[in-house]
């Protein structure tokens, strides 16, 4: 086995035990460190692809960003432990068909579908951020501002939330 | 066995690297720390930590030991794997961001691999360091959190909140040296420094065309201050309000730790300064001069060393009448190898870079035995609206003037 494959597959299984320790910690903190480490492995499996700056981004973004303020929301507001219920019985019945289902379904079509042609060109290396900030603000440059104003109206949006209380 | 060596060396390679630059970088922490003391010290017109060993050379030592064998009990009601993962993160992290600092020019042969003064050449390098120092506020705010105690949580609130509000300000401050440089390599960074304007200034980001970074080096400079929480931005650690902040409830090596992290941040943002806007291991001096100036690490180490020399001997214990002198002539020794014609030009690089870093780092610890701590309100209202919008100005500004000189 190749040393790329064995860290794609350490970093996987960090992410999916990650993803599973999300759903079943009982405090909202532990929740959110798992979430990290998902982000974490994810970023970890971009770099192997060879995507060096999506994978800065990643932590930047959602290890660095995003993450620190759930964490911070969640410490301000003191939440506890949530309490465990007996699960709905919808759930514990159809559940588990439903989730072997959904995977043999997933498994099926990712081996059946064709590896990707059809995917751009990304460069390696140094034009790598070259080439992601030109396709950015030349070609995707409508769709970037788009974004951009959403999230103005999002924190102007928030701001006259917060307003409204005084 | 040599197969081995041959097949790993590049593995080999980054180990033996690796082992080194952490030995170098936690022994100046140490001695950062004794630094801090002496300087804050003759500030305060004390003569600071003068018993343990010659000039209290020994006193990190004596640190060390004690953080090592104090007793450390974990308070009632902690979050225990928080609480213990919480030292690890804060240091881990504050370590692996040195990783990409280049502190010289010059590449050297190691078991075949062609190896530099830094331990990976990252083409993203600058990226990495971001990526690396946001998370490093995971540490304070879950240390703060962990610790079942109302000040902690208060002063790892304050931190996540600093911590965030400033890193938005920091890395908008070095756009305008990603948009003049054109790559996120710190290696190329230092690089395209290279050269003088007019003969004479170097043309370090800090003044050179298209728009002199002095905005951007001075906003830098107050946002990663607070981005390591030192004085006048130390609010999650105010003792006059929170006891000790979000490190209250630890003691013994895992305070150790916390304390360690602050120190390595603080000597890794002086770096990035340093390579930044200083021009990293390129010298102040024009090339004309460079014949003269090029002795100038001998003269450094020459006159060090006979100062040792000459207070060693007059030295009012037997152990600093041995070790003082001892310490001078291995300085008088150094200084002597760096006039050697083959070293002379590999210690340039390096020379320059530690001398601005250590300029940086007297800076901070200057900040520290002067200035007064921000109130909160003050530090949020500093932060964004004066500290960001500057930035963000800053990158507006340069980029317009690179947009002008292209045309």
């Amino acid at each position: 086995m190749s040393a790329a494959l064995f860290f794609f597959f350490v970093l996987a299984a960090v992410a999916v035990l990650g993803a599973v320790s999300l759903i079943l910690q009982r405090h909202p903190i532990h929740s959110a460190l798992s979430l990290i480490l998902v982000m974490v492995a994810l970023a970890g499996c971009y770099l192997l692809q060879g995507a060096e700056f999506i994978a800065a981004v990643q932590i930047i973004v959602y290890g660095g960003a995003i993450m620190v303020l759930f964490v911070f929301v969640i410490m301000l507001l003191n939440a506890g432990e949530e309490e465990r219920t007996n699960f709905s019985r919808m759930a514990r019945y159809a559940g588990l068909p439903v989730a072997i289902f959904l995977l043999i379904e997933l498994a099926y079509w990712a081996t059946r579908s064709a590896p990707a042609a059809q995917v751009a060109e990304m460069p390696v290396g140094p034009a790598q951020t070259r080439g992601i900030s030109l396709m950015l603000f030349r070609e995707f440059v409508l769709p970037f501002e788009l974004t951009s104003v959403l999230i103005l109206v999002a924190i102007l949006g928030a701001v006259v939330l917060a307003k409204r209380e005084s | 066995m040599s197969d081995i060596l041959t097949e790993h060396s590049l593995l080999i390679v980054s180990i033996i690297k690796v082992v080194v630059f952490v030995f170098i970088l936690l022994t100046s922490v140490a001695y950062l720390t004794w630094l801090e003391r002496k300087v804050v010290g003759h500030i305060q017109s004390r003569i600071g930590p003068d018993r343990v060993g010659p000039h209290g050379l020994l006193q990190p030592l004596a640190d060390g030991l004690k953080f090592l064998f104090k007793e450390d009990p974990t308070p009632d009601g902690v979050s225990r794997f928080v609480y213990f993962l919480a030292p690890f993160l804060a240091l881990t992290l504050a370590i692996a961001a040195v990783a990409v600092i280049p502190f010289g020019p010059h590449e050297f042969e190691l078991l075949g691999q062609k190896t530099g003064l830094q331990i990976a050449d990252l083409n993203i390098g600058l990226l990495f360091l971001f990526a690396i120092t946001s998370l490093g506020v995971y540490g304070l705010a879950l240390a703060g959190w962990s610790s079942n105690s109302k000040y902690p949580l208060l002063g790892g609130l304050r931190s996540s909140a600093q911590m965030v509000s400033y890193e938005l300000a920091l890395t908008l401050s070095v756009v305008g040296v990603v948009l003049m440089t054109g790559t996120f390599n710190l290696r190329e960074i230092i690089a395209s420094q290279h050269g003088y304007l007019w003969g004479w200034v170097p043309r370090w980001t800090l003044f050179a065309p298209p728009f002199p970074q002095v905005i951007g080096f001075l906003c830098y400079f107050t946002a990663a201050i607070a981005e390591t929480n030192r004085v006048p931005f130390d609010l999650p650690e105010a003792e006059t309000e929170l006891v000790a902040g979000f490190h209250t409830e630890y003691s013994a090596f895992k305070f150790a730790m916390f304390f360690m992290a602050e120190y390595v941040n603080m000597i890794t943002v002086s770096c990035l300064a340093t390579l930044l806007f200083f021009g990293g291991w390129h010298s102040p001096f024009p090339a004309s001069a460079h014949q003269v100036t090029q002795y100038l690490p001998t003269a450094l180490f020459a006159a060090g060393g006979a100062l040792l020399l000459w207070d060693g001997i007059g030295y009012r214990t037997l152990f600093g009448k041995v070790v003082l002198p001892v310490l001078g002539l291995a300085a008088l020794g150094f200084a002597a190898l760096c006039a050697v014609p083959g070293v002379i030009g590999v210690v340039q690089g390096p020379f320059w870079f530690l001398a601005k870093v250590l300029t940086f780092l007297f800076i901070y610890i200057w900040m520290r035995g002067t200035l007064p701590r921000f109130r909160y309100d003050q530090l949020m209202a500093f932060g964004w609206k004066f500290l960001l919008p500057v930035a963000l100005a800053n990158v507006v500004l340069t980029s317009f003037m690179i947009l002008v000189m292209q045309k």
